[in-house]
């Protein structure tokens, strides 16, 4: 299986050097380098899919990187890219209940069934649904409504490609959770997309 | 295995989660089964249909890497100024450390400051006040604290406008040295971003429409009026600087 192996052995450094703190000071700074900033593109998606904005995906995606650089020392873990996400996540929430205090997070009933989410359920010519020339639309807005844990698992699943470690690390729940969010979305996902095309 | 066994097991099946024997077993099961077939085939079909149709990925603006090194290189190690800057040349972007390299050679080798050269100071004064955390000689939000002080210290006085209405809260003020003589520099914010706003009289009459560029992570804008020369600099995004400048400029 592809995992993402970021790391060289560089990330442990070798802390001889004539004057330790300088060439400390150079390798966290390369470090640094190698293991985020190939990240950039995945950190400034995912921050513009959090906040809906542009302009304000640039700033958490600084914000970010900042934080990412001053806790570098903390990261021994496998995947820069799994540790970048996390940190995105972080910074966005706290931007969040800074600038939005009056968004109560809404209430998400992890355990509660869904009405009708039988796998069993006729699924039938998904191929068709997802050709038709409306079909950008409607997988959009089928992800749209999707409740905003289980859209997380999913794009981090499927379109940042994480491993469910990795996804667990994110999200900051235990694997277990992100399997049963997973398959719980994408049941909801199947169900919206047949109900689009019956309707 | 059977069928409920590989329902429950679909998903991580097709996420490539299992080992090897789990997922053959899977693999044979659903070679036999029409109906579990059936079911890995919808799953399928919705992953691609996702990848191929999400609207997500849209990729960073392309000078967002250079404005993010230079951030993270202004503010890394702030109190170890110039001995240690050179040691952040291998970020790339080292803004600080080249744009301190080019404003000394525009010291020494230009008589006639085109505004390139300009630029150039704007940027090192810029870098080294966020290197050395002085940013501000006189916090203040009050525009009526900052405009005394800053006239009380130099031969002119900037207009200080309060631009919080436009999303710009003042900071304060501090002196520079720039176009051989002191300036006025005013500090705004913009959300998460320093804007230093330079200000000094100019010899010539005669206003100039704004012009900008874009360098070593910076966004940099300047035009003159009313016999004032302003420059404005920050690593937010360009639009946001013109957007500031425009609120400036309207102010006065």
């Amino acid at each position: 299986m592809a995992k993402i192996h970021v790391l060289a052995p560089a990330a442990h450094p070798i802390r001889k050097a004539a004057d330790p703190l300088v060439s400390d000071e150079r390798s966290r700074a390369q470090r640094f380098e190698r293991i985020f900033l190939p990240h950039l593109d995945a950190a400034y998606d995912f921050a513009r899919w959090l906040t809906r904005d542009e302009r304000n995906a640039e700033d958490i995606c600084q914000e970010a990187y900042l934080r990412a650089f001053k806790s570098l020392d903390s990261f021994e873990g496998e995947s820069g890219r799994a540790w970048l996400l996390a940190i995105v996540r972080n910074t966005f929430y706290s931007w969040f209940r800074k600038n939005k205090p009056d968004a109560a997070a809404v209430p998400f009933d992890e355990d509660g069934t869904i009405a009708g989410a039988e796998l069993e359920a006729p699924i039938e010519s998904m191929d068709r649904i997802l050709q038709q020339r409306d079909a950008r639309r409607v997988v959009n807005a089928a992800l749209e409504r999707l409740p905003q844990e289980f859209r997380e698992a999913i794009v981090l699943r499927e379109l940042e490609d994480l491993s469910y470690k990795e996804i667990a690390e994110v999200a900051n729940v235990p694997i277990g959770t992100v399997m049963s969010r997973l398959a719980r979305a994408r049941k909801l996902l199947l169900q919206h997309l047949q109900h689009t095309r019956e309707s | 295995m059977d069928c409920t066994e590989t329902q429950r097991r679909l998903h991580a099946y097709l996420d490539q989660e299992l080992d090897a024997p789990g997922a053959v077993a899977i693999d044979q099961h659903l070679a036999s089964c029409a109906r579990c077939k059936r079911a890995f085939a919808a799953q399928s079909a919705l992953r691609a249909g996702i990848r191929r149709h999400a609207d997500y990925h849209h990729g960073a603006p392309r000078d967002l890497a250079q404005r993010i090194r230079a951030r993270v290189g202004a503010e890394a190690k702030p109190r170890r100024q110039w001995l240690h800057i050179g040691h952040w040349l291998p970020m790339g972007a080292a803004a600080a450390a080249a744009a301190v390299i080019s404003w000394t050679a525009a010291i020494q080798y230009a008589n006639v400051p085109s505004d390139q050269m300009l630029a150039e100071q704007v940027i090192a004064g810029h870098a080294r006040a966020m290197v050395a955390s002085r940013l501000i000689d006189v916090a203040s939000s009050d525009q009526h604290t900052v405009k005394p002080w800053l006239s009380s210290k130099l031969d002119f006085s900037p207009p200080v406008p309060d631009l919080a209405g436009a999303g710009f809260p003042l900071a304060g003020g501090r002196l520079d040295y720039l176009d051989k003589r002191p300036v006025a520099t005013l500090v705004y914010q913009s959300r998460q971003h320093v804007i230093d706003l330079f200000v000094w009289p100019d010899a010539k009459t005669g206003d100039t429409r704004p012009q900008a560029l874009s360098k070593q992570g910076y966004n940099v804008r300047w035009w003159k009026h009313g016999g004032m020369n302003y420059w404005a600099i920050s690593d937010t995004n360009a639009a946001d600087l013109k957007a500031f400048s425009e609120a400036y400029a309207s102010a006065n």
